[in-house]
């Protein structure tokens, strides 16, 4: 599936990010619009609906994350945010306000590229039917819950079950903890983010080849994870 | 031939007083010699041409005497409202003097410098208001009578036959800046007060008969004048001086007068102060302590009374302890350079003076170059004996019958010894009864002494003197022998009760001494504001056998109770309000001070050095042993020890926290020089490839391509920098407050491993972590930064397929990780040393690469945690780092 004739919308500030932005995205195929402030990210938004968003957190006139809450009244395409570093506590918000992804500064556009990618590949992959999914050695089954590697059967608890098959038909994108144990366990456990690193550093013995090294389930610090996409 | 230089000292207060001016407001009084001549009319005139010329004037009280004119001129100026205070059924109106502090005008008119203020007031005396004004830099326009000066209300009272109670003492008159004197000829008053323009008419008449009679109003003026022009005669003199004038100095007369317990001492003092004005003279007043008698006698209060009269008339005030009063003065005079001796006459029965003479012909006697004065006393209505009034003497029966028992125990003796044909000589019974006298006046004093003399001549009588056992003398003999023994007895009597009483009073100054001595040695050897005042006060507490109390400065404006919190002084209202004039002041005040004198306890102020550190509150259960002024001197002593040790004390707090603050800065300092060449390394390269790329066309593509990759590495370098840096700095501000979470070890090394894997693609690294390994309670995000760093480390330092090996083990309530490798390890000694801001143990060119931070910030990530991390080198070669980490003991079940 081609990428290129994806519209995509900039919403950022600083102009020399703006400019490698448009170079680079324009040169992988896609069409760019650039908006400075919230305001116009807003206007440009509502008059010529993008396929997917690039919005940074920090603008001179509106908090980021209002300007995405407004997005996410209406807009159901991805949106993909920049911030700093430090600002891991801005990411979680972010994503759990309905951020499909985020790309810390500085990065690099290989970076980038594959987050949007993944991004507009996601939004066509939902809702396609397929009983049995393949990524690397890992092979899941989920007519028959049957999880395989390399073709040798693993046995995993229900709960494990449900954590990878969660990751995996989000493959790409990155989950944060609040909404794996939203997903998994149920809306009343929300609060023990633990219960997630303890079955992931499970369900990583069973399906890892070394677990420090992980293959598919990737940790992002302070955020959550993500099932790598390829 | 005098020295022509101008004196120091002399200099040095000319200096003080020109220092003194610029801080405080100045002191202008309208002086007069009588009510009616015009003073509050004159001061308010030039109140209102001062307003006139644009100056801020204020009128803080005026005597509201119903004067049309007076009040004419009031109309139109500011005025402060007046406290009123209702005593004993009627209103009283009182100046108030917070009130003009929070004013504070420029120049504030304050009538009747003299007056007395009621008891509600902050202090007994205007005058005193006045001061604090003045200390607080407002200027004080002032009226004054003349017969309201200290030194002059005994002589007035002889002119006019009327005591003013309400006077000021002279160095308030003296150090007043402005002297205006109002004069009108006693004629004109007397038309005035006729017209009724002074008095109301009922009162006018009452006024003509006692005090408006022109003699004493001619008496009155000349006096008034005289002050002035001695005030004029004094401002030429400093402006003489302020010349470094050759011209006369000050003479150099020194005045000395002699204190006691008689009430014509006050007129001694008042005449010794006039003379010392008139000589410009500086002049001591001096008492003898021949007895050991408690400060609570009304004899040694007496001295206090007049010791203080002294000091507020100017003069320095010592007493001597001594034997004999005319030779101790003598020769405290000689040492003092004393040129002139004041002393009282006193009545001594004309016989006495034959037989003994008195102190005055002492010292007229044998004083050599010394002039001496004798003052007439006034009517002397209760003439005591001056001094050596023996303690014991008051009240107990018991004593005399001491003295009966030891006389009787001699003659009991003596007897048994005739009985025994021991001894039968009559000097051997008076041998005996002498050795009793001398030993009831030891122990007994002199009182019970002279009983037992007599006692023993009537037993000498009665047992051994033939008749026996009457008191009939047969031979006329033995009435010399009986005259003699109670002369000696007499003589031997006073003689040893007057060294027992210098004994004890000896003793009880060696034992203040040795009191104030401990109390430095303790609080030399403590630290802490706590234990110093804790150390002082009981010391004090121990010396008044009463209750204390210490306020401190603080920063808040009241300042805090330190020691005593559940005295009775620190419950009274009035003691904080106390302590805090105190220590703004630096002044005593409080019970048996002039100023707050119904606060609760006498209030010492703790001045040290720099400024007042608090105040001292103490409170005797006899209230009078306060104005005993040794022992005022001792507590003053003790306030200023514990005020000097407390300003140590801060000085010390004050150097620890600059010795700090000089750490950080260093420390800033050199992550400041650190980081900006660290910053410049990568800029430059970016700056120079780029804009090579961007300057020159002709670039095959392998070169722009490797321009490109430095672009790409050196920013990546410079933000890798830029973040450990604000790591460090968020981490040394304590701003990073760790969220700690439960983390599973595997995937925060995991996650390391995942963002070091391109600086360790040709390194081999192995994690060892076994699946029974606990939950650690840590900062996901700090802890992976501490493997971050430790990997990226070895990937710099050692070379590429170097083996990295990652362990874990835990111990009880420990989680033991070592990071470890086989490169070249680190520089032997540096082990403690690498973990140090900006510290490089490898001095090659490479060693650039790295920020110099990395290991600091694992330090300072695991400090934060409770942890360690230690470096070392493996006996089998290469470098190891051991990371500790408290295990919780809650830690929940992996599984």
């Amino acid at each position: 599936m081609t990428m290129r004739g994806h519209h995509i919308l900039i919403i950022e500030d600083e102009q020399p990010i703006r400019r490698f932005l448009r170079a680079s995205l324009g040169d992988a195929g896609f069409r760019v619009s650039e908006a400075t402030t919230a305001q116009e990210g807003l206007r440009e938004a509502v008059s010529s609906p993008p396929d997917l968003i690039i919005l940074d957190l920090g603008l001179p006139d509106q908090d980021g994350q209002e300007v995405l809450k407004q997005l996410r009244e209406w807009y159901r395409s991805p949106i993909i945010i920049l911030s700093a570093r430090d600002q891991e506590g801005q990411k979680v918000q972010a994503l759990d306000h309905g951020a499909d992804d985020y790309v810390t500064k500085p990065f690099g556009v290989g970076e980038l590229l594959a987050r949007v990618r993944v991004a507009l590949r996601h939004t066509h992959l939902v809702g396609a039917e397929s009983t049995t999914v393949h990524i690397g050695d890992l092979e899941v089954d989920l007519a028959a819950r049957l999880v395989t590697i390399r073709g040798k059967p693993v046995h995993l608890t229900p709960i494990e079950y449900k954590l990878l098959t969660t990751m995996m038909k989000h493959a790409g994108k990155v989950l944060t903890h609040r909404f794996l144990l939203r997903e998994v366990w149920g809306p009343q456990d929300s609060q023990e983010n633990h219960y997630v690193r303890v079955f992931v550093a499970g369900l990583r013995r069973k399906i890892e080849d070394d677990s420090t090294r992980p293959r598919y389930l990737l940790t992002e610090q302070g955020v959550g994870y993500r099932f790598a996409a390829e | 031939m005098e020295s022509q230089r101008p004196d120091p000292d002399v200099l040095l207060a000319q200096v003080q007083s020109e220092e003194d001016a610029t801080k405080r407001g100045t002191l202008r009084i309208f002086f007069g010699y009588a009510a009616g001549v015009g003073k509050t009319y004159s001061m308010l005139q030039a109140a209102r041409q001062a307003v006139s010329q644009g100056r801020e004037v204020v009128v803080g009280y005026v005597e509201p005497h119903a004067r049309p004119e007076t009040q004419a001129l009031v109309e139109g100026l500011e005025s402060l409202a007046v406290r009123e205070i209702p005593y004993r059924g009627v209103t009283l109106r009182e100046f108030d003097v917070d009130a003009a502090l929070k004013r504070r005008p420029e120049i504030l008119l304050v009538d009747e410098l003299a007056h007395s203020n009621a008891v509600d007031c902050r202090h007994e005396k205007r005058w005193q208001d006045v001061q604090e004004l003045l200390e607080a830099g407002i200027t004080v326009w002032s009226t004054l009578n003349v017969q309201h000066i200290e030194s002059l209300n005994d002589v007035i009272g002889q002119i006019t036959g009327t005591v003013v109670r309400e006077t000021i003492p002279d160095h308030v008159f003296d150090s007043a800046d402005e002297l205006e004197l109002v004069d009108v000829t006693p004629e004109e008053l007397l038309q005035r007060l006729n017209a009724g323009k002074i008095y109301l008419p009922e009162q006018a008449q009452r006024a003509l008969e006692k005090f408006f009679q022109k003699r004493h109003l001619t008496a009155l003026r000349e006096l008034s004048l005289r002050q002035a022009a001695r005030r004029v005669h004094s401002d030429v003199e400093t402006a003489r001086q302020h010349r470094a004038a050759v011209v006369p100095w000050a003479t150099n007369e020194r005045l000395l007068v002699c204190v006691g317990p008689s009430p014509t001492t006050a007129r001694v003092i008042r005449t010794a102060k006039r003379l010392a004005a008139a000589l410009d003279a500086p002049w001591l007043a001096v008492s003898i302590d021949l007895s050991g008698a408690p400060a609570s006698s009304p004899v040694k209060q007496r001295v206090a009374q007049h010791f203080r009269l002294a000091e507020s008339l100017g003069a320095e005030t010592v007493t001597l302890p001594g034997q004999e009063v005319a030779r101790t003065i003598l020769d405290f005079a000689r040492d003092r350079n004393v040129t002139k001796i004041l002393i009282g006459k006193t009545h001594v029965p004309r016989w006495r003076r034959l037989l003994w003479g008195t102190v005055v012909d002492d010292i007229v006697d044998r004083s050599g170059p010394i002039d001496v004065y004798v003052i007439q006393g006034e009517d002397e209505v209760s003439m005591e004996r001056p001094m050596g009034k023996p303690s014991r003497e008051r009240g107990s029966f018991a004593v005399f019958v001491w003295a009966a028992v030891w006389v009787s125990l001699a003659t009991g003796l003596d007897i048994g010894l005739r009985e025994l044909r021991f001894a039968d000589s009559e000097a051997n019974t008076a041998m005996l009864f002498l050795a009793a006298v001398t030993w009831t006046a030891y122990r007994h004093g002199r009182g019970p002494a002279i009983f037992a003399s007599v006692l023993s001549v009537l037993m000498f009588d009665f047992f051994f003197v033939p008749p026996f056992y009457t008191f009939a003398v047969a031979d006329v003999q033995y009435l010399v022998s009986f005259g003699v023994m109670l002369a000696i007895g007499l003589v031997v009597s006073t003689l040893t009760s007057r060294l027992r009483a210098q004994v004890e009073s000896t003793r009880l100054r060696e034992r203040r001494t040795a009191a104030l001595y401990d109390l430095g040695k303790q609080l030399s050897s403590m630290s802490g504001q706590t234990f110093l005042v804790m150390a002082a006060a009981t010391k004090v507490r121990e010396l008044v056998q009463g209750e204390v109390a210490v306020y401190v400065r603080t920063s808040a404006t009241l300042p805090e109770v330190a020691f005593g919190k559940d005295s009775s002084i620190t419950e009274h209202s009035v003691s904080l309000p106390t302590a805090q004039w105190v220590i703004e002041h630096e002044q005593i005040a409080g019970a048996g001070a002039n100023t707050l004198p119904n606060a609760p306890a006498l209030f010492f102020p703790l001045t040290g050095s720099q400024q007042t550190r608090g105040a001292m509150a103490v409170r005797a259960p006899e209230p009078e042993r306060l104005l005993d002024p040794d022992l005022r001197r001792l507590l003053e002593a003790c306030a200023s020890q514990l005020a000097l040790a407390l300003e140590r004390d801060q000085l010390a707090i004050d150097a620890a926290n600059a010795r700090v603050q000089a750490e950080t800065e260093q420390v800033r300092s050199s992550l400041l020089s650190g980081v900006s060449h660290d910053l410049k390394t990568p800029l430059a390269a970016i700056a120079g490839a780029s804009s090579t790329l961007l300057e020159s066309d002709r670039l095959d593509e392998s070169t722009r391509r490797e321009l490109l990759q430095t672009v790409a590495d050196e920013a990546a370098r410079l933000n890798r920098l830029l973040e450990n840096i604000l790591q460090m700095s968020k981490l040394d501000a304590g701003a990073a407050t760790p969220q700690m979470q439960w983390h599973v070890l595997e995937e925060i090394v995991g996650s390391a491993l995942h963002r070091t894997r391109r600086d360790l693609a040709e390194h081999k690294v192995r994690a060892e972590l076994t699946d029974d390994l606990p939950l650690l309670f840590v900062d996901g995000l700090l802890m992976e930064q501490v493997f971050v760093n430790l990997l990226e480390n070895a990937a710099r330092y050692t070379p590429p397929e170097t083996e990295i090996v990652i362990r874990a083990a835990a111990a009880h309530d420990r989680l033991q990780i070592v990071v470890s490798d086989n490169g070249p390890g680190l520089p032997p000694g540096s082990e403690g040393r690498i973990f140090d801001k900006f510290f490089r143990a490898h001095a090659s060119a490479d060693a650039g690469r790295g920020s110099g931070l990395g290991l600091a910030i694992c330090r300072a990530i695991l400090k934060a945690h409770g942890g360690q991390i230690k470096a070392a080198n493996r006996p089998t070669g290469g470098a190891e780092f051991t990371i500790t980490l408290p295990v919780l003991k809650n830690t929940p079940m992996f599984r």
